[in-house]
């Protein structure tokens, strides 16, 4: 017999969904029949309100586009906008921007574990993690000036250097983290409870994910290896040696996995960018910003985030403002079709945590 | 039969041992966590540092900074009097504003809490609400580069000993690519159009430049300006002294991008076709001008495009008065004032050359033909140096030498000549004799810093080879037999502090003479006007003190139809200050025949 269906609307405001964005469900009995994401609830229109404001101006406002990981906003507006001027980068200002996406990475893994235990009722987490979130932030103020939007990485470079010694609290940061991954392993990965909400839920299929256009952890834990660090390398990622985990079976289970091993991969590659960093220039400058404007271009860059492939397409007409930037994330993809689909079939309880596993960061969508 | 994971279930309580361990957290509020060196809270602005120049203001992308009033604060010059205002409801302390502060003053501190219930006292006046804010300054404009360009796009000038060689511009002047470069690096904040004496539109024209649109930027300089060129060419520019990249850098060429601008249009038909000047209908009212000089020509330029009918009467055989006749063609190329003079009369203003107010044309006679009068003659009478032997053959003025030689007039003045005085007439004389081949010494009373002349002057003198010998003062010219002047005699000096509190003042060290021989000696040390050619009556009427005529704020004298301007009128005596002194006049005459008020 057919149970009744209720309609069930899931946020926006909701301590289970990550920022505000409201998925209205269609269930009958605990399972869920239809799944709609709906977005509006923090546009503010980013891509709009940077064809109005110079190129410089720009940078205080990508940040916001992903409140978890704002850097590789920056990180690409300013790789967009050198590859249409042509303008080179100082090797040291790439370790540094390097660092900052891997250590950002870091942050934003942290605050997943934290949303991935949370949605599955294990509270420990994520007040471990965010507590330890903030010694990366912690970092972060030190080197930028701010603990959430650094506004540090820009064009021609970074803005400022790195303090004296702090590639030394770096890597005990990096020491201290490792250590607590054992803590994390303990608590979360080995948790058989964890490993039996995880194992079987929300599964991508590996056939559908390149056509869905599903990236970063969520495709490779379908055992599909793509990783735009490895596959097109930018900055300086192609003198490093990492190696991007994969995992078969696409479940919740298997994208935790894959950004777990992750973790402890970027504390590799920020440890190897400390080793190898040169001296020298940090910062290109470039000429009056108040003036400055870019010849006529377009460029399409992209980085790997920790939610996946993130791309920024920019377009300047010669004047010292963007004629057009558009932001294209994996958030679209992952908190809507995505979302959408796998969330068929699955249990209420569980819509949180699926999303959880996708990394999908509303601001994003929204942009 | 599943297999129970033990170990799984196990180990998650092995959270239970962190319960042992001490907190990460800090106690707030009885503790507080150290912020990092580069915290980005709050802003302090050092308000005496602060010019108010708001570029600040400008790179706000949240439109956070807006520049007010300072009540009770007074301000020197190059400082808009006002300070910004920070709405801490909209600032997302992203520093833009720290790094493009052209003055440093503007920083961030430690501070970031701020609880209130009043949605006003969001607006933080940095540096008066918040003095404490001195003390934890975080992170600061100065601690990486600036976001501005402090570094001037270096002019191009002929070598020192090619220079001698000929009078040939000794400036180059900005190509393009280099007059784009410079242009771009203004922060269009105006305090330059507020000192200018014109009030150029500055930031208008140069950004015009930034943008590749030249034709634009010369509309924008006549706007107020007909002499362009000439300025910008040997413009006093106070503008760069208060220039707001000039506190941390090298301020903006204004005067070598005037130039560059003004230089594209080579030709007086291109003048025309870019201005397309919209000349008023004749209003059927007449004014005479006495000399053709900077004031001169921009009263009767401004005054033809409104439909006077003007007439500039000029004793000399060319237009430009002091600029023409004053600066050495080096550095002001006869061509370049010709054609701005050509433009003025192809727009309808009259010049009546080789015809002296007082012998060829009476000044009753003018006060019959025309409703007003504008005088701007100028300073050509040069003083004495008031020196035992000065009537020696051989003892020239410079304003008469300059003359001479800009109107190729032959004047030998043998192979070593000294020069006195430290303006930039003395510095012209001396650079000028240089290029006739002559070992030239000046001997100024007080230190080089102290010397009124342009810095670039005294540069190019000394790049020349022109021994500069300052503390030095004159004492006694003397003479062969013939009457010729042989040698001078001058004593070094030690500055000593003045009882009055003035500047020091040059002493004489007792038995440290010293005599310099010499073929000719050349004095500078100023210049008066003469008004032998108004008649008494009229001189009885109007003000005249210390050499100056003096006049309101349209440069009109006691005397409603008369109008003076330029050296006869201000203390500037430079070029800019004579064409403010003809544009004011402008609307002197307007008010006074038109009955129009500003």
């Amino acid at each position: 017999m057919r149970e009744k269906e209720t309609t069930l609307y899931l946020g926006p405001q909701h301590p289970g969904i990550t920022g505000n964005m409201m998925v209205k469900l269609k269930v009958a009995g605990d399972t869920i029949v239809k799944a709609e994401t709906h977005v509006g609830y923090l546009h503010r229109a980013f891509e709009k309100l940077m064809e109005v404001r110079t190129w410089t101006q720009c940078f205080p406002i990508v940040c916001r586009i992903c409140v978890p990981e704002p850097d590789p906003n920056e990180e690409n507006l300013a790789r967009a906008i050198e590859e249409i001027e042509g303008r080179e980068v100082p090797e040291r200002a790439q370790y540094i921007r390097v660092m900052v996406l891997e250590l950002s990475r870091l942050a934003a893994y942290l605050l997943w574990m934290g949303g991935q235990s949370g949605s599955s009722g294990l509270y420990t987490m994520p007040q471990w993690t965010v507590g330890d979130r903030d010694y990366i932030l912690d970092l972060f103020e030190e080197l930028t000036g701010g603990r959430v939007y650094h506004m540090y990485i820009w064009t021609g470079g970074v803005r400022r250097d790195l303090p004296d010694g702090f590639e030394g609290r770096v890597l005990k940061t990096m020491d201290y983290l490792e250590e607590r991954l054992k803590d994390y392993d303990k608590l979360m990965f080995e948790s058989a409870l964890f490993q039996k909400r995880a194992q079987g839920v929300g599964i991508i299929d590996k056939d559908k994910a390149i056509d869905w256009g599903v990236v970063g952890p969520p495709l490779r834990g379908c055992g599909i290896k793509h990783d735009v660090r490895i596959d097109e390398p930018y900055e300086i990622y192609d003198k490093l040696d990492f190696e991007v985990p994969t995992y078969e079976g696409g479940d919740v289970w298997a994208r935790a996995m894959v950004r777990r091993q992750e973790f402890e991969q970027s504390i590799s590659i920020i440890r190897q960018v400390i080793d190898k960093m040169p001296k020298g220039e940090y910062y290109n400058k470039i000429p009056n910003p108040l003036t400055w404007t870019i010849p006529p271009g377009e460029a399409f860059v992209k980085t790997e985030s920790a939610r996946g492939e993130y791309g920024y397409y920019a377009v300047s007409d010669g004047s010292d403002k963007p004629r057009r930037i558009h932001v294209r994330g994996p958030a679209y993809v992952h908190g809507v079709s995505l979302l959408e689909n796998i969330l068929v079939g699955a249990n209420i309880a569980d819509t949180s945590f699926i999303m959880n596993s996708l990394g999908v960061c509303p601001p994003e969508i929204e942009r | 039969m599943a297999v129970i994971n033990l170990k799984g279930l196990i180990s998650p309580f092995s959270a239970i041992q962190q319960g042992a361990k001490p907190p990460h957290t800090v106690k707030y509020p009885a503790e507080e966590k150290e912020t990092a060196e580069r915290y980005r809270g709050m802003h302090f602005n050092d308000i005496e540092e602060c010019i108010g120049c708001g570029t600040c203001s400008t790179i706000c992308q949240n439109a956070a900074i807006d520049m007010v009033h300072l009540d009770g604060f007074e301000t020197n010059s190059g400082d808009s009097g006002l300070r910004p205002r920070v709405d801490n409801g909209r600032c997302c302390w992203c520093a833009l504003c720290v790094d493009v502060c052209p003055t440093g003053s503007l920083n961030l501190t430690k501070d970031y809490n701020y609880v209130t219930d009043d949605p006003d006292s969001f607006l933080l006046m940095p540096g008066v609400d918040n003095p404490e804010g001195k003390d934890i300054l975080s992170y600061k404009g100065s601690d990486g580069k600036s976001l501005l360009e402090y570094e001037r796009v270096p002019m191009r000038e002929l070598e020192g000993s090619e220079r001698i060689k000929s009078f040939a511009e000794v400036v180059i002047g900005y190509n393009e690519e280099e007059a784009r470069k410079e242009a771009q690096r203004c922060i269009s904040c105006s305090l330059c159009t507020d000192i200018c004496p014109v009030h150029m539109h500055i930031p208008e024209y140069i950004s015009a430049i930034a943008k590749g649109d030249d034709e634009a930027a010369v509309k924008i300089i006549y706007d107020n300006n007909p002499l362009g060129e000439t300025c910008g060419k040997v413009c006093t520019r106070r503008c760069e002294t208060t220039c707001a990249i000039g506190h941390q850098g090298e301020p903006i060429a204004i005067r070598w991008l005037k130039g560059y601008a003004t230089s594209t249009a080579k030709h007086i038909d291109v003048i025309k076709e870019i201005l397309d000047p919209e000349i008023a209908k004749p209003n059927g009212h007449s004014v005479g001008i006495i000399g053709a000089g900077p004031s001169g020509l921009t009263a009767g330029y401004y005054l033809a495009l409104k439909g006077f009918d003007v007439t500039i009467y000029e004793a000399k055989a060319h237009a430009g008065g002091m600029i023409m006749y004053g600066i050495p063609k080096y550095r002001l190329p006869l061509d370049s004032i010709d054609k701005q003079v050509d433009y003025m009369e192809s727009i309808g203003v009259k010049i009546n050359f080789n015809t002296k107010v007082g012998i060829d044309i009476k000044f009753e006679e003018l006060k019959k033909k025309h409703e007003a009068i504008m005088i701007g003659i100028g300073f050509e009478v040069p003083y004495d140096i008031g020196m035992v032997g000065e009537d020696a053959e051989g003892s020239i003025q410079a304003v008469n030498y300059l003359r001479d030689i800009n109107s190729d007039i032959k004047a030998d003045v043998g192979d070593k000549v000294v020069v006195i005085g430290g303006g930039n007439v003395a510095i012209d004389a001396a650079r000028v004799a240089k290029r006739f081949g002559a070992d030239v010494t000046i001997l100024y009373r007080r230190r080089v810093k102290d010397m009124p002349a342009d810095w670039e002057e005294i540069e190019g003198a000394e790049q020349e080879g022109v021994d500069i010998h300052p503390q030095a003062i004159p004492l006694e010219i003397l003479s062969d037999d013939k009457g010729k002047v042989k040698a001078i005699k001058y004593a070094n000096a030690e500055m000593v502090a003045d009882d009055k509190g003035g500047r020091p003042r040059p002493k004489i060290i007792e038995g440290d003479e010293h005599t310099i021989d010499i073929s000719t000696l050349i004095g500078a040390i100023g210049q008066e006007a003469d008004y032998s050619f108004i008649p008494e009556e009229i001189k009885e009427q109007i003000e005249i003190s210390r050499g100056r005529i003096i006049v309101n704020e349209d440069q009109a004298t006691k005397l409603p139809w008369l109008f003076a301007c330029g050296d006869i009128a201000n203390r500037q005596a430079d070029a800019i200050s004579a064409i403010a002194d003809g544009y004011r006049a402008v609307k002197g005459i307007e008010k006074l025949l038109l009955k129009k008020e500003a």
